[in-house]
């Protein structure tokens, strides 16, 4: 299987003027992705390193101050290559649902709070496929059936449903027309440890249904490490490392990573964990060289003026770190 | 304080215009310090009736009057009355409502009642009724204190519900958590959001108050002698200005209203912009993204500018 | 049961307190008046006939036992309640001997009709506007109408109604300046267009104001509304827009907009005061106008009283709607 969407060198920065004071946030710097037909594809880093910017222009749902000005974004369906800064919004329209999909952060303000749910499933069924009001309803009690979640939640207003089932809800609202590509911003951040395993299962079945795609963003390394098939370590706006989810939990290059990885809880040991010092750079003013050489206990001379590139340190494992790179130059020399 | 007006003058055009209104109002009121007449003073002192001319520039009225000159004592007397007026209206209800929303419970109670009941007193008939009654006293200070008694209620709701909802903020939940005594968090955490907020309160408690300082006039409840820029009009109106073909007379003191409150209300529209905390994200925060999406301030819909 | 006891009683009762409040306070403040009706209607009646002073006496007696005014402040008020629970608001002071009730009744439907009309003209076109004006906040056509709105704003009704009493009343003379109608009242359509053609500058000079503030707020709430994860996700889900103005943003803005079209209503007793003296507009606020300068009580306290319920009531039903407009409030 091929590629499903594909960003080449993309750079998005917020550029905002207000009052005189023009700013400039690299929110999305230079990153390069290709994500497969069918795979889960998650994306993690720290609030604050791009990742929600990077959907947002994935999903091509993005207006100014947020802008692309450089790079491009690629989408492989039906067999057609569509680079999205070609489309016109009659096109972008057309592929939202039925093909791209947006799982939002689960919160309270996703639902609109004086519609009930079926209502709400009729006016997003009914913007994509031409259908009555009552087919939309049997449609959507289909649906909710198949996902096991109780019907009379179609009669209920946001505010009556729980935090973890509204979220469902919201994730049924966001694949009812079965879409090939699935987006999820924090699908489970805000809702409780034992809520979360139902949603997280939830979106396995949903994603194993029809084999769709999903590309999952979330701060939290579990979620990825239940779900995702690859994951891609974004810091700073920057893409940093990249691989397969065994290879990123059992053996991360990047010093970002390892610190990512060794902050996760885990069952087996009671040492104490260790916090990344510091805190993420400001975008407006990212630091020079390798973005993370602020923080980073390896850092050399090097890393503070010289940019480090994406190589791949071994098959289908990429790293952007200098120190990576000289280890690895020293073993094949 | 400075380069907040600065940038505000150099990029609100509502701002820019509002304050340029306001500045011809100001050099207005210096000008009545120069006049060449003494205030009070000013009828029967040139010929009746003159259209506008190279010496008069406005015309006179009916009275003898220099219309020009009259305007300048005008905009002044208006402007001390709605001061006045302004500091007793938004005095009681700045104090009212921000100890019922510290306060709460049966002070709470009981002042939400008496402000309930008092905004259900048809306002208008009520200050007509007072001012009928004490037509032969009213002087200018009376007149502000009187429109100011009326012009507590609504902004003491107003401010309450600030307090309120400043009550609910984490950074609230946190200084208490803290340790920080109330009246620290009040002074520390609060004020810098009540104050900007004060101010474009203020303004629109001068739009309210000429307002109703002009009606009151209109009618004739004022103190009819000292010239106010509802009196000019009532004298118009009093001597059929619009009938007799001496448009002049009415019309400067209508197009002084209306440029008054439009630079008032113009002003308020600028600030009450510039500290939209939509905008206010912009320009103060470090970092957009992702941060912007999380401690979004539109979330907690606050429509308190609207005016 | 409980939703009764905790949210349908309490409000009941705050509406009774704030009746009995309001009205205890317009009984109050004319009393303290200088002035004496009984002394203005004698006044009134010696002014072009010389009476026997011993027959005035006796006339001031019976005039003060007539209008309640015998005995103490205390006395008056409770005779006052008295009589106003059994529907009895007495007669007028200044035209004797006619009852408060029948002048009310003959103001009451111009002011109604006048005030109906216009808000709700004001407040659908200025609803419909502000909607759409805050939902395409960035087109060129929104910005122009806000600009404008912006100036008509400010400008207190008074200026408004002066200016079209002036441009359109006195110098055009399109439109007639003083009264309600012309000829007999009767239902042709002769006789309303008449009524029209005499309301019409009346209405606009409200409804030009009340535009303007609708809108105004409209478009704040709009703004705000549209900032809403809800409404962005609707747009991303590419939902069509008229149903995402309609239901998504229109509908969430509705709870205090329809707050103040309730409260609108229940003012219209309070009579559009200014505009109905300007244009001398036989309503209730032109009545109540009259009523002051003649220190009318009976009458003051009889359009108080209403315009007291008026208002009371709207915010009871208000209150009481609340829960039948937004679904959240159910629950709580």
């Amino acid at each position: 299987m091929g590629a499903i969407i594909e960003t080449n060198n993309l750079r998005a920065y917020y550029i905002t003027k207000a009052y005189g004071v023009e700013r400039t946030v690299k929110a999305v710097d230079d990153i390069t992705l290709r994500i497969q037909e069918g795979e889960v594809y998650g994306i993690a880093g720290e609030s604050g390193c791009g990742k929600s910017t990077l959907l947002r222009i994935l999903l091509g749902a993005y207006q100014p101050p947020l802008t692309v000005v450089g790079g491009e974004v690629i989408y492989h369906l039906d067999g057609e290559e569509m680079n999205a800064a070609d489309m016109t919004e009659e096109q972008q329209r057309d592929l939202k649902w039925r093909t791209i999909s947006y799982i939002p952060q689960g919160s309270m303000h996703v639902l609109n709070p004086v519609r009930r749910i079926r209502d709400t499933f009729h006016d997003f069924i009914s913007a994509h496929r031409d259908v009555t009001k009552k087919e939309s309803f049997q449609l959507t009690a289909e649906y909710l059936r198949d996902l096991g979640l109780p019907e009379k939640v179609m009669a209920s207003y946001p505010h009556q449903l729980s935090g973890g089932m509204r979220q469902r809800v919201t994730i049924a609202l966001a694949t009812i027309l079965w879409p090939k590509l699935i987006f999820a911003d924090e699908p489970t951040t805000a809702l409780d440890v034992v809520v979360q395993r139902g949603v997280i299962q939830m979106l396995k079945d949903v994603q194993q249904k029809e084999g769709s795609t999903l590309v999952l963003i979330t701060h939290d390394i579990g979620v990825h490490a239940n779900l995702a098939d690859r994951i891609g370590i974004l810091y700073a706006g920057k893409l940093v490392e990249e691989s397969d989810t065994g290879t990123i939990l059992e053996n991360p290059r990047h010093p970002y990573t390892r610190f990512l990885i060794e902050s996760l809880p885990s069952l087996d040991s009671r040492e104490e964990r260790l916090a990344i010092p510091g805190r993420p750079p400001a975008l407006d003013r990212p630091p020079s060289g390798c973005r993370f050489h602020e923080r980073c206990p390896l850092a050399k001379e090097i890393c503070k003026t010289v940019e480090p590139q994406l190589i791949e340190i071994e098959p289908k494992h990429f790293t952007a770190c200098h120190v990576v790179e000289e280890e690895l130059n020293r073993v094949a020399v | 304080m400075f380069t907040t007006i600065r940038d505000l003058i150099k990029f609100s055009p509502s701002f820019r215009f509002g304050s340029l209104i306001l500045l011809a109002v100001a050099v207005m009121i210096a000008l009545s310090f120069l006049s060449p007449y003494e205030a009070g003073k000013l009828r029967r002192k040139v010929k009746r009736n003159q259209p506008p001319s190279a010496t008069f520039v406005f015309g006179t009225t009916s009275q003898g009057e220099d219309v020009f000159w009259s305007t300048t004592f005008a905009i002044r007397n208006t402007l001390t009355i709605s001061l006045i007026a302004v500091a007793i209206g938004r005095g009681i209800g700045v104090m009212l409502g921000m100890l019922s929303g510290y306060f709460g419970g049966i002070f709470d109670r009981v002042a939400q009642s008496a402000v309930e009941s008092f905004i259900v007193i048809p306002r208008l008939p009520l200050v007509i009724l007072i001012a009928s009654i004490l037509r032969g006293s009213m002087t200018m200070y009376s007149l502000g204190i009187l429109i100011g008694l009326f012009d507590w209620a609504h902004p003491s709701k107003r401010y309450r519900s600030q307090v309120l909802s400043l009550r609910e903020r984490d950074f609230t939940h946190t200084a208490v958590f803290s340790g920080m005594s109330t009246v620290r968090i009040v002074i520390r955490e609060h004020l810098p959001f009540i104050i900007p907020y004060m101010l474009a309160d203020v303004i629109s408690g001068f739009l309210f108050s000429i307002g109703f300082e002009v009606t009151l006039s209109y009618l004739g409840l004022a103190d009819l002698d000292s010239p106010t820029v509802g009196t000019m009009i009532y004298w118009a109106t009093y001597y059929q200005s619009v009938f007799a073909g001496r448009a002049w007379v009415i019309i400067v003191p209508i197009v002084t209203v209306v440029l008054m409150v439009l630079g008032f209300y113009l002003m308020s529209v600028g600030l009450g912009e510039y500290l939209d905390p939509r905008k206010r994200l912009v320009r103060l925060s470090a970092d957009a993204g992702d941060e912007a999406a999380d401690d979004d301030p539109r979330k907690d819909k606050d429509d308190a500018w609207a005016p | 049961m409980n939703l009764l006891r905790t949210y349908i009683l309490p409000r009941i009762l705050q509406w009774a307190l704030v009746i009995f409040v309001g009205i205890s306070a317009t009984f109050l403040i004319p009393r303290l008046s200088p002035r004496n009706p009984v002394d203005e209607m004698i006044g009134r009646m010696t002014a072009f006939a010389s009476i026997d002073p011993h027959a005035v006496v006796s006339m001031r007696e019976s005039a003060t036992a007539l209008f309640g005014l015998d005995g103490t402040l205390l006395e008056q008020y409770g005779r006052f309640w008295g009589r106003l629970l059994q529907g009895d608001l007495g007669v007028s002071f200044g035209n004797f001997p006619r009852k408060v009730s029948d002048i009310i009744a003959a103001g009451l439907p111009w002011s109604v009709g006048l005030l109906t009309t216009t808000i709700i003209i004001s407040w659908t076109i200025g609803v419909f506007l502000g909607a759409l004006a805050g939902y395409f906040h960035d087109r060129r056509w929104s910005q122009f109408l806000e600009r404008f709105v912006v100036v008509v704003y400010p400008v207190p009704y008074l200026i408004t109604a002066l200016v079209l009493f002036i441009i359109f009343g006195a110098w055009l003379q399109i439109f007639p300046i003083m009264g309600g109608s012309r000829g007999e009242p009767a239902l042709t359509w002769k006789y309303i267009s008449t009524v029209l053609y005499f309301g019409f500058l009346p209405a606009l000079s409200v409804i030009i104001g009340a535009i303007a503030f609708r809108f105004i707020m409209a478009k704040a709430l709009t703004t705000t509304e549209i900032a809403n994860d809800y409404v962005q996700y609707a747009e991303l889900a590419a939902v069509p827009k008229r149903k995402i103005i309609l239901f998504y943003v229109a509908r969430n803005t509705m709870l205090p907009q329809v707050t103040d079209l309730a409260l609108a209503f229940g003012a219209i007793f309070e009579g559009a005061l200014i505009t109905e003296i300007l244009f001398a507009y036989p309503g209730l606020g032109f009545v109540l106008y009259n009523a002051i300068y003649n220190a009318d009580y009976n009458i003051i306290m009889g359009i108080a009283l209403l315009s007291i319920v008026g208002v009371a009531t709207a915010m009871l039903i208000i209150d009481l709607l609340y829960p039948v407009l937004d679904p959240r409030v159910r629950l709580r």
